[in-house]
């Protein structure tokens, strides 16, 4: 009898393996296996993410994998948060739907960030997808309650509707009501971008009794704290909520009514929204702040020491984010009774004002991170800083991932030795070896570049403001950091040098944005002439860059990897390459 | 904008070519007249340090606010500001009496938009007529002149501040006959 070498599992085997596989890089990483391997698994990967919806074309998706079922898409740079981006720039959804009706009839969720969604989009889903379960809109814009009126009636097995800091227009109040008294399957239900008129508390609370899997619930800021408690009885197994506005005329009544609701919540652990506060009502939350493991204050206008009493009630925090009314002594407080604190993110109260009127520095941060060992993730406004603070801070916590520092006047320097902080941001890198991610601010020279270069090699996202001095910093960024894939720079004196030697780099990173530096026109135009996989987009409101001579520098530049060539939707304000790469139109 | 140090490049020659040198002192503001603010131009919008700061002896420098920065989305700035439903919940209840009236009337003083209003609802309300109001004389030709209490407890003659700064004073407010209300038409 001749020994048979097994070469390969049946397909079936395969696939059933390869369905344990579930994150993106692993299967990106088993497709390239073999030609098989690759062939099976796009059969059967169900789950899409695409970072930059301009990187590759819905008819490329679909042919490849054609089996989908969970599609997440990324539209506008994320400058756009801070209107860097013009309207009219681009992320349109519907050709993805359009598209997708066609090939997915059995899609099942949706996610988007930073696009522009319809109500025609938004019909189109709810006509198309017969299981559609998961739609999630992240900082997207254009469409209506209308949209949303479609998506209620249209989608009979709807489980997540969250539209988390999305720009709505209200239409009517009434979309709620499309959910059809049959609609029993919702978890997750996040409606707190919405404005005040735009929800029928009578329809959400009718919704809400029906829905027993409801785990997380987010109400607009429209809901009064009076209406929480009837709310809240008909879902006492929430694990997530956001309240509406937190205030209404001080009652006794609904005081203990709330105190009552909240206490019944046992399996309550996040809490958000608390818009315009009266601090009257903060007491009935006391009962489920030893549960609570996310606490979001950051809209909440409450001084000290509400905040602290809150806040000191609260063992098992992982996860804050405040505004800086807080200050440095409620940070202390936080410091020494959240032991378990994860994610930091404190905001301002007055960002244009002249003068600090809260007393928020550095040394809240220092305090944070003394005395939180599991601090991984800081998001900070503040007004000033020392190079001290940043290296005790880095030294207090290797762990950090994502660290953003926000001194809110430009180029400020360490005002106590009035030098740059690129020591201090240096120090952060060299010791914090998981840092994905980091926002840089203060005065800057070109050798906290030389840093970041030199240590931040799992950075993958870069963040710079009206910091360095020259191409030398860009340079040691570009050809330093080694798992880079977005760099986002503003106000800087970058300019064609690094860019041009480097540009190869820009092929292994997802996208990067530049805008009021130096770089001309005629680098640009190179760029896009030399590097047929990436798109160059020059983004100029004011005239056609090439009514300029060629050295002139661009008013806003993205770059970005695309396997499917220049886009088809750009307006009037783009530039980029031509099909022939010869021209920019 | 920024100063731009310069820094030796010729041990790193960065080049893939392009000819020409770029142009820094183009990057400035020549054709940039359609935009939004401009670090050179200062924009007047700086709420927060006209209104909340009033009290501060040295007046801060009127910021001018760059585009996109500090890096807050714009629903967060918004959220900072009350809501505007919020204020028009409550009213400003306030008792009138009226000096020979047998009770008194409650009025909220939101529904007013200014003074015009509310005498003519005054007027209406009580029957009466206030005449002319002027800042020298007070309320000239009438039998009857609209008055209101303030927070420090004082009567004073309706008219004569700001109508804002009357809704957040005034506690109570009182038709006095003319001749009781001689003396308050000529305050300062």
């Amino acid at each position: 009898m001749r020994k048979k070498i097994m070469y390969s599992f049946p397909d079936e085997v395969l696939e059933h393996v390869f369905s344990f596989i579930q994150s993106d890089k692993d299967r990106n990483a088993v497709s390239v296996v073999c030609k098989s391997w690759c062939e099976i698994e796009r059969w059967c990967r169900r789950k899409v993410f695409i970072g930059n919806c301009y990187a590759v074309s819905p008819r490329m998706v679909i042919k490849r994998f054609p089996e989908v079922r969970s599609i997440e898409l990324k539209g506008k740079p994320h400058f756009a948060d801070f209107n860097l981006v013009p309207d009219g720039w681009g992320g349109y959804v519907l050709p993805w739907i359009v598209e997708m009706a066609g090939a997915y009839p059995w899609l099942e969720e949706i996610r988007l960030k930073r696009m522009v969604v319809t109500d025609e989009s938004l019909e189109l889903i709810a006509k198309s997808f017969k299981n559609f379960k998961v739609l999630v809109l992240f900082s997207c814009e254009g469409f209506s309650t209308d949209g949303l009126a479609a998506i209620a009636a249209g989608c009979k097995n709807l489980r997540e509707l969250d539209l988390r800091e999305s720009e709505v227009d209200d239409l009517s109040g009434h979309w709620l009501r499309h959910f059809p008294e049959t609609c029993t399957s919702l978890l997750s239900l996040n409606i707190s971008c919405l404005g005040s008129d735009e929800v029928s508390v009578s329809a959400l609370e009718r919704l809400v009794g029906r829905c027993p899997n409801l785990k997380s619930l987010r109400l607009n800021r429209g809901v009064t704290v009076d209406k929480i408690a009837n709310i809240l009885h008909r879902a006492p197994q929430l694990v997530d909520f956001g309240t509406g506005s937190y205030s209404a005329e001080l009652r006794p009544d609904v005081l203990l009514n709330l105190a009552g609701a909240f206490s019944c919540c046992k399996e309550l652990k996040s809490l958000s929204g608390f818009w315009d506060v009266v601090p009257a009502y903060l007491p009935a939350l006391y009962s489920v702040c030893s549960r609570l493991t996310s606490l979001n204050l950051s809209y909440a206008t409450i001084q000290n020491p509400e905040i602290i009493k809150l806040v000191s009630n609260c063992p098992n925090l992982q996860r804050l984010l405040v505004l800086d009314y807080i200050e440095d002594s409620g940070l202390e407080a936080l410091a020494s009774s959240c032991k378990d604190l994860q994610e930091l993110r404190v905001f301002p109260s007055d960002p244009f004002g002249a003068e600090p009127h809260v007393s928020l520095t550095e040394q809240g941060l220092v305090a944070v991170s003394l005395g939180c060992p599991k601090l991984q993730s800081v998001l900070y406004f503040c007004r000033r800083m020392t190079n001290a603070a940043l290296v005790t801070i880095a030294q207090n916590s290797p762990n950090f991932t994502r660290f953003r520092l926000c001194i809110i006047e430009p180029k400020t320097a360490d005002y106590l030795t009035l030098e740059p902080l690129d020591v201090g941001f240096g120090a952060i890198v060299e010791h914090c070896k998981d840092l994905r991610r980091l926002s840089l601010s203060g005065l800057l020279t070109d050798r906290v570049f030389e840093y970041i270069g030199t240590y931040a090699k799992k950075l993958e996202m870069l963040s710079v403001a009206f910091a360095g001095d020259s191409d030398l910093g860009l340079h040691h960024v570009l050809s330093g950091c080694e798992s880079l894939r977005k760099l986002e720079i503003r106000d800087c004196p970058f300019g064609d040098k690094a860019l041009l030697a480097n540009a190869a780099k820009l092929e292994t990173m997802r996208s990067l944005w530049m805008s009021s530096c130096t770089v001309s026109f005629g680098a640009c135009k190179l760029i896009g002439l030399k590097m047929p996989r990436l798109n160059v987009e020059v983004i100029d409101e004011t005239e056609p860059p090439d009514s300029r001579p060629e050295s002139c520098p661009v008013e806003k530049l993205y770059i970005y990897r695309s396997v499917s060539g220049p886009r088809f939707d750009m307006p009037p304000f783009v530039w980029t390459m031509d099909e022939e790469r010869k021209v920019m139109h | 904008m920024e100063t731009e140090r310069e820094l030796n490049l010729e041990a790193t020659e960065l080049r893939l070519g392009l000819p020409g040198t770029s142009d820094e002192s183009a990057k400035n503001t020549t054709h940039r007249s359609n935009k939004r603010a401009l670090p050179e131009q200062p924009v007047s919008a700086n709420m927060a340090t006209t209104s909340k700061n009033c009290d501060q002896e040295t007046a801060p420098h009127t910021k001018a606010q760059v585009v996109g920065w500090p890096p807050i989305r714009s629903y967060r700035k918004n959220s900072l500001q009350p809501k505007k439903s919020e204020a028009e919940m409550s009213g400003i209840y306030v008792k009138v009496s009226m000096d020979g009236a047998p009770y008194l009337r409650k009025i909220d003083l939101k529904v007013f938009k200014g003074y015009p209003e509310l005498i003519k609802a005054l007027e209406d309300m009580f029957k009466f007529k206030a005449g002319e109001y002027s800042e020298r004389e007070g309320y000239n030709g009438s039998e009857f002149v609209p008055t209101y209490e303030d927070k420090d407890g004082d009567w004073m003659l309706v008219g004569d501040v700001p109508w804002e700064m009357f809704t957040g004073c005034c506690k109570k407010l009182r038709i006095m006959k003319g001749s009781d209300a001689r003396g308050l038409g000529c305050v300062v």
